[in-house]
């Protein structure tokens, strides 16, 4: 997994069946320096989580498990909001 | 697998239900000289880990879940040991 932060959301009108409902949101990955760490990403969202929040998504086959028994072309999903970290 | 250092701990409230109960660090995962390698990655804890510690983690779902004794947890990557020692014998570098 990998901490981000939500900067958008992404609508989609012509979708996969699969897909409907599902929150789509753009995902900024960031370090724990919060500094940001390659390239924005979209991710499903299962938890909730808005524009501005810090989150954490997991990548791959994964994303779709929180769908289940759905199989929903997924390959990263927000799994969890993040409270805080600490380092060191 | 790979070798990294557990560097700190993350705290999330609301989360997907197979994620309750389970410790989630955050990992740099470490080339044979100890030295950062790419970047830092959220695992969750299947070993008892602490920060500070070099760890053993997989960085594949189907393993990552069966760490902490779920199956199809939401999750990719999680450590599975505490490293006590590394003989590298033969460097290919």
């Amino acid at each position: 997994m990998q901490l981000g932060k939500v900067v958008g959301n992404v609508v989609l009108n012509n979708k996969n069946e699969t897909l409907s409902g599902i929150t789509l949101l753009l995902v900024q990955p960031i370090s724990s320096a919060r500094e940001p760490v390659g390239r924005v990403i979209v991710a499903a969202d299962s938890v909730g989580a808005g524009v501005g929040e810090h989150v954490f998504f997991v990548r791959g086959k994964e994303a779709s498990f929180p769908f289940y028994p759905t199989e929903v072309p997924a390959d990263a999903g927000i799994v969890g909001i993040v409270d805080h970290w600490t380092v060191g | 697998m790979l070798l990294a250092r557990v560097v700190g701990t993350v705290v999330s409230t609301q989360k997907h239900r197979k994620l309750e109960g389970g410790k989630l660090l955050l990992v740099q995962p470490l080339s044979l000289d100890d030295t950062p390698r790419g970047g830092e990655l959220l695992a969750v804890d299947g070993a008892g880990a602490g920060v500070g510690e070099k760890v053993l983690i997989v960085l594949e779902g189907r393993s990552a879940s069966d760490a902490i004794g779920q199956k199809a947890a939401p999750v990719d990557a999680a450590i599975v040991g505490i490293v006590d020692r590394v003989d590298v014998v033969e460097s290919s570098r």
